[in-house]
């Protein structure tokens, strides 16, 4: 099963993929997700290990993912090592006008699992869809928070240099 | 196939099986006619048979099997029962641990199946998992399954094994006792006074992880144990059947024994996971079983309340 939603953010790309770049931003923005931790020395980048879990009806699914594509500031894809199998991609395009188009990207299954797998994977598409749409929400809101707060820092950085400011 | 032999021989040197002492000698037997060879071989596998279902090994456990079926226990535990496991974070990371659950729902026992399903994704089927169970259950046909998940029969080499390996253990010290409790008594911990728990974790120096859950007892309406009727028949002797429980479960309408299982009823299901309790930093290096066993049901007492206090309706939750 794979579901695919994106999003325009009202930042630059750098922007976005400086945020999606930082594991300690995962909990805050990630609807479901109940965990995601560093797993290993390399804390972000190619071949960085997570463990995550997703609260998903009646349990905690996930496993352990690594991020097997980096390319930025466009691309980031990564892939279960343990766990139920899944796949994730996050493609940040240029939208002009210092906005981003943000798409996400999320496969999911479990290999061998039959019709019952099979099943599963519908029962649970709706709930992932919401947590995906709600996802990419939080993602845009923060994001463009931050880009007010850059922004807010640099006008009061300027008007602490400028005489007429501190005066 | 090889794990059956393996069990066999097991088996066979405990003196378990006096079918291993006879079927050399019928195989070798010359002068013995072909019908009594061939009888002689047929109860020979048919004691193979039972002797390598209740002596389950720990290599049973199968975790690809446990990965593909997933989806389906996933299916009945979330949609059926709504399942809800909390704080699976307190037990460890990793190392023996031993989980103590007070069980409830009659044979069918959906804590166990809604548990296994929390740990098994949580954790990863790779993190070796066991749990107990009573030997009818491993023995029967449901049992060659529950085999696949880690279920091994429940006696104290079995537990002491399957720690020793450094897995995480279940246990239901209550076990055909308290699952068969009467349906007003569904939020009551009853281990009925055993305390083999605490001497394995003493034993083996691992944290006891209390583990709570309601709503099992609201899957049917259990009348009683039938603890009576069940030493008057010596159930007790034969098959270490403490009960003969009456209840009042789909499809059978009442149900004496439970021993074909029935259909749940799909009560809401919530399991509360307790922080882990290190037994020595607690209550020193001259522990009381005692005093332990009476603090693990207390706190697991409290927090039963606690998740019964939630519910406003049976069965819905």
């Amino acid at each position: 099963m794979r579901i695919s939603e994106s999003v325009t953010v009202s930042a630059p790309p750098h922007l976005v993929w400086r945020f999606l770049a930082e594991p300690d931003n995962y909990l805050r923005f990630m609807s479901g997700v109940t965990r995601w931790e560093v797993v290993g020395d390399r804390r972000t980048g190619l071949g960085a290990r997570y463990r995550m879990l997703l609260r998903i009806g009646a349990a905690e699914v996930g496993g352990l993912v690594e991020i097997v594509e980096f390319s930025e500031p466009k691309d980031m894809a990564w892939t279960s090592v343990t766990g139920v199998d899944q796949r994730g991609r996050w493609r940040i395009r240029d939208a002009r006008d210092g906005r981003s188009r943000v798409e996400f990207r999320y496969a999911y299954g479990v290999a061998g699992g039959g019709i019952f797998g099979w099943l599963s994977e519908m029962v649970a598409a709706p709930t992932l869809g919401r947590h995906v749409r709600r996802t990419l929400h939080q993602l845009k809101r923060q994001v463009e928070h931050e880009q007010l707060r850059s922004e807010a820092e640099r006008r009061r950085a300027a008007r602490e240099a400028s005489p007429a400011g501190a005066g | 196939m090889g794990t059956t032999e393996t069990l066999a021989a097991k088996a066979s040197q405990n003196g378990d099986s006096a079918a291993h002492d006879e079927e050399p000698g019928a195989a070798g037997d010359e002068s013995a006619n072909p019908f009594s060879r061939a009888v002689g071989r047929a109860l020979g596998s048919v004691a193979d048979l039972i002797a390598s279902r209740l002596k389950a090994d720990l290599d049973d456990r199968d975790p690809d099997y446990i990965r593909e079926h997933l989806p389906l226990v996933w299916l009945l535990s979330s949609i059926w029962f709504r399942g809800e496991v909390r704080n699976l974070g307190n037990i460890p990371e990793s190392g023996p641990v031993l989980m103590v659950g007070n069980h409830s729902g009659g044979n069918m026992t959906p804590d166990t199946q809604i548990l296994t399903l929390a740990f098994s994704t949580y954790f990863g089927v790779e993190r070796p998992y066991y749990q107990l169970a009573h030997n009818l259950v491993v023995a029967s046909p449901v049992g060659q399954i529950l085999r696949k998940y880690g279920t091994v029969s429940a006696s104290p080499e079995n537990a002491e094994r399957a720690l020793d390996s450094g897995a995480a253990l279940l246990v239901y010290p209550g076990g055909d006792w308290e699952v068969h409790r009467s349906s007003w008594e569904g939020n009551t911990v009853d281990f009925g006074g055993r305390r083999g728990y605490v001497r394995l974790a003493l034993k083996k120096k691992v944290p006891i992880v209390p583990v709570v859950s309601v709503g099992g007892q609201e899957t049917a309406l259990f009348l009683g144990r039938g603890n009576r009727l069940a030493r008057g028949l010596g159930l007790d002797s034969l098959f270490r059947l403490k009960v003969l429980p009456v209840s009042i479960a789909p499809p059978w309408g009442l149900n004496v024994g439970d021993f074909l299982g029935h259909l749940p009823l799909p009560a809401k299901i919530t399991i509360e996971v307790l922080p882990p309790i290190d037994l020595e930093e607690q209550f020193g290096p001259d522990p009381d079983i005692d005093e332990i066993h009476d603090y693990v049901t207390r706190v697991m007492q409290e927090a039963l309340d606690a998740l019964a206090a939630e519910r406003r309706f049976p069965v819905i939750g």
